[in-house]
């Protein structure tokens, strides 16, 4: 291999003979096509994931529009498909870290040191639904859902016991939460302080992603207008005193999941992260003091290449938009950074060992488009919470992929295969056709409130159900290969009904020790920033939080406040 | 003839997951059953309240949150004691093989899992709601 120099002298050469070259070529494709399609096929749709026809075979037609520096680049370089980092995985590897959180703080905490101790470099804290929803585990709503699907962090002593021994500025911690994404933050920042730990040298990220929770997720509390409000605030105090913190991870994870396509997740998600950046330049920030720290978060589902594909033109959008639509101009501002997660849609209960493989595959996809850290599935979630041999299983085949494969070994590899980077146009044209869409229709939170991504992810999920159903899709294990009479025979994590109880004895415990007075002052300035939008509400919410009011209270203020939405139920 | 069955397809709890039960509410609808879906975030008196006012044959809950111990029973106890004993409550989800075994020990219909068809769904249906039919006619 050359100097870059000489392959850019190169690039031009070829495009120089192209007119020629390509024109036999077309004639050579359509002779050879003529005799092979006279062969017979074997019986199968050869359909991707998304449902979409592959080509037989892509030759140098496929890309003949591709221009080498327009196009793709260096890593590390404009426009970034091939990577955001100049040396990528020769630099650093990915960030492996295993989403995690059941029971109380204490049983999560003794599961992030496992984690920890087996190499995993790393946080990821999976709230259970209370948390999520803004509720304390004493509260009647959270009535036997404590703990359950996520570890219940009502105040500020649970978030302590949760990174006890785990000293905050040596982990990165990342924070599923969303709608009450404020609250978590502060109780974050709170902890590192206690530990001595200044904000400024806090890393991590909080998901506080409210535009996937309307279109996938649907973990919302209050209507789009504050709940975008909270985020801005989150932005303005984060570039201040948390400057280290990816203050919003736009999330496609949880659109795939809910069943739609790759281009589907590729495109809502980049609007998502479009409407954020207007939000912000709308709330008077520059561009460039908050979109460095505008992170995403992408799904690893079956499809390999389509997968790849995904990633590398989600890179080359963020950047084009970024740079000519929004102007901004710091380079941190044009790059796509990101956290994957394996598909847990593709996992089967049946045969779950199954699972072990598929996770590998969509593992290497990840790696093979460049993520920035990758959380990967154990074989038994479509069973329950994972268990400490699945999880250990899972975080190895992160580990397998990064010394054993040869993958981290050189910088986005699949580059230049006809069909890699035919299919990265293609999906980079899909994505910008749905921006057009969602525009005409008033932009995102327009097309939200009329049910359109909904209604397009509704529709995809059904569309995939039947084609399994029907065989036109094989799940091995599921529709084909089946074992009759299977028993499964892994072992399934439980949760130990006393959480609840050792909730509410904190919580009570909490609410006796505390200065009830100083509670009530500080619920009221968080009431009086609600109304005016001149008070930025994170500096109450971090003093509340402070002098212990819990979660479910502080969200009750806001719901007051702000309202709460109801989508309209469609399916 | 007998009228169309109708099936109340619910969201119990707070979790927002609802591929599972949207995918459901199509499938049974396209086999021909009268579907009302309840929307998101419903408590059980929510949904007991929803099954008496469109007086529903079947009841449905997806749920994948592991709540489901709490809140099966919870909507079991309320319907029996509005006279709906008689309506089939079943439900999908992530639940394990023992919770199905005990909830079943309290009169909660099949319970479906990761994988299931929706022939498999709407045989059931059809056949539960049959043989309730048959012998309300009887008695």
């Amino acid at each position: 291999m050359g100097k870059p120099g000489d392959t850019t002298r190169k690039e031009v050469r070829v495009s120089a003979q192209k007119p020629q070259s390509m024109k036999s070529l077309a004639a050579q494709y359509a002779k050879w096509r003529e005799k092979v399609d006279a062969l017979p096929a074997r019986d199968a749709q050869f359909i991707s994931v998304s449902g979409v026809e592959a080509p037989f075979l892509c030759t140098p037609e496929d890309v003949k529009d591709l221009d080498y520096e327009r196009d793709l680049g260096f890593p590390g370089e404009y426009p970034f498909t091939r990577g955001v980092r100049s040396n990528m995985y020769r630099g650093r590897l990915w960030t492996m870290r295993q989403f995690s959180g059941f029971g109380t703080a204490k049983d999560t905490n003794r599961r992030y040191k496992f984690l920890l101790e087996k190499g995993q470099t790393g946080l990821s804290v999976a709230f259970d639904m209370p948390t999520i929803m803004g509720y304390d585990s004493d509260q009647s709503r959270a009535r036997g859902e404590v703990g359950r699907c996520g570890v219940a962090i009502s105040c500020l002593e649970n978030m302590k016991t949760l990174f006890d021994g785990i000293p905050l500025n040596k982990v990165s911690t990342s924070m599923t939460i969303n709608a009450p994404a404020s609250i978590l933050f502060a109780f974050y920042i709170a902890v590192g302080e206690s530990q001595g730990v200044s904000s400024h040298n806090l890393t991590g990220t909080i998901q506080n992603d409210i535009l996937k929770e309307y279109i996938a997720q649907k973990s919302f509390i209050f209507p789009p207008t504050p709940s975008i409000r909270i985020i801005t605030d989150i932005m303005r105090f984060a570039k201040d005193h948390v400057p280290r913190w990816n203050t919003i991870s736009i999330s496609g994870y949880h659109i795939r999941e809910a069943g739609s396509t790759a281009v589907q997740e590729l495109a809502f998600t980049l609007a998502d992260g479009f409407a954020y950046v207007e939000a912000g330049i709308k709330a008077g920030l520059d561009v460039d003091e908050f979109a460095p720290r505008l992170s995403f978060f992408f799904n690893s589902h079956l499809d390999f290449f389509e997968e790849i594909a995904k990633y590398r033109a989600a890179r080359r959008i963020w950047a084009r938009h970024m740079k000519k639509k929004y102007g901004a101009k710091k380079p941190e501002s044009w790059l796509l950074r990101f956290h994957t997660q394996t598909a847990g849609c593709s996992l089967t209960a049946q045969q779950p060992e199954n699972n072990i493989v598929r996770t590998a595959f969509q593992a290497l996809s990840a790696v093979l488009g460049g993520t920035q850290s990758l959380h990967t599935n154990s074989m038994d979630e479509t069973l329950g919470l994972p268990t400490e041999k699945a999880v250990k299983i899972a975080l190895r085949t992160q580990q397998l992929v990064a010394h054993e494969t040869g993958a981290a070994n050189v910088i986005d590899p699949l580059a230049g295969s006809y069909y890699v980077e035919s299919l990265t146009d293609r999906m980079e044209q899909e994505a910008e056709a749905y921006f057009e869409k969602i525009d005409k229709l008033g932009g995102v939170v327009a097309a939200i409130e009329k049910g359109f991504m909904q209604r397009e992810i509704g529709d995809a999920a059904y569309k995939y159900q039947r084609q399994i159903e029907k065989k036109e899709r094989i799940v091995v294990g599921l529709n084909e290969f089946v074992d009759e009479n299977e028993t499964i025979d892994i072992d399934i994590l439980k949760i130990d009904p006393k959480v609840e109880d050792d909730q509410a004895g904190t919580l009570k415990m909490v609410r006796e020790r505390r200065d009830g007075v100083a509670v009530k002052n500080a619920l009221e300035d968080i009431r009086t920033a609600c109304r005016d939008e001149g008070i930025n509400l994170m500096p109450k919410i971090l003093h509340a939080v402070k002098v212990e009011a819990t979660l479910g209270e502080m969200i009750q203020v806001m719901r007051e406040e702000f309202g709460e939405y109801r989508e309209p139920p469609i399916f | 003839m007998e009228r169309k069955i109708r099936v109340l397809v619910a969201k119990p709890g707070l979790d927002g997951h609802d591929r599972g039960a949207r995918v459901v509410a199509a499938a049974l609808r396209d086999a021909g059953m009268e579907v009302i879906y309840t929307g998101l975030h419903q408590t059980p008196e929510m949904i007991v309240q929803t099954a008496l006012q469109v007086d529903v044959d079947v009841v449905g809950l997806s749920i994948h949150s592991g709540a489901h111990m709490t809140l099966f029973p919870a909507v079991k106890k309320l319907l029996d004691e509005n006279g709906m004993g008689d309506v089939l409550l079943h439900g999908g989800g992530i639940i394990p093989e023992e919770d199905i075994t005990e909830l079943q020990k309290m009169g909660i219909g099949h319970l479906f899992g990761p994988g299931t068809s929706s022939k498999e769904l709407v045989d059931y249906i059809r056949e539960e709601v049959e043989r309730k039919r048959a012998s309300a006619k009887k008695g």
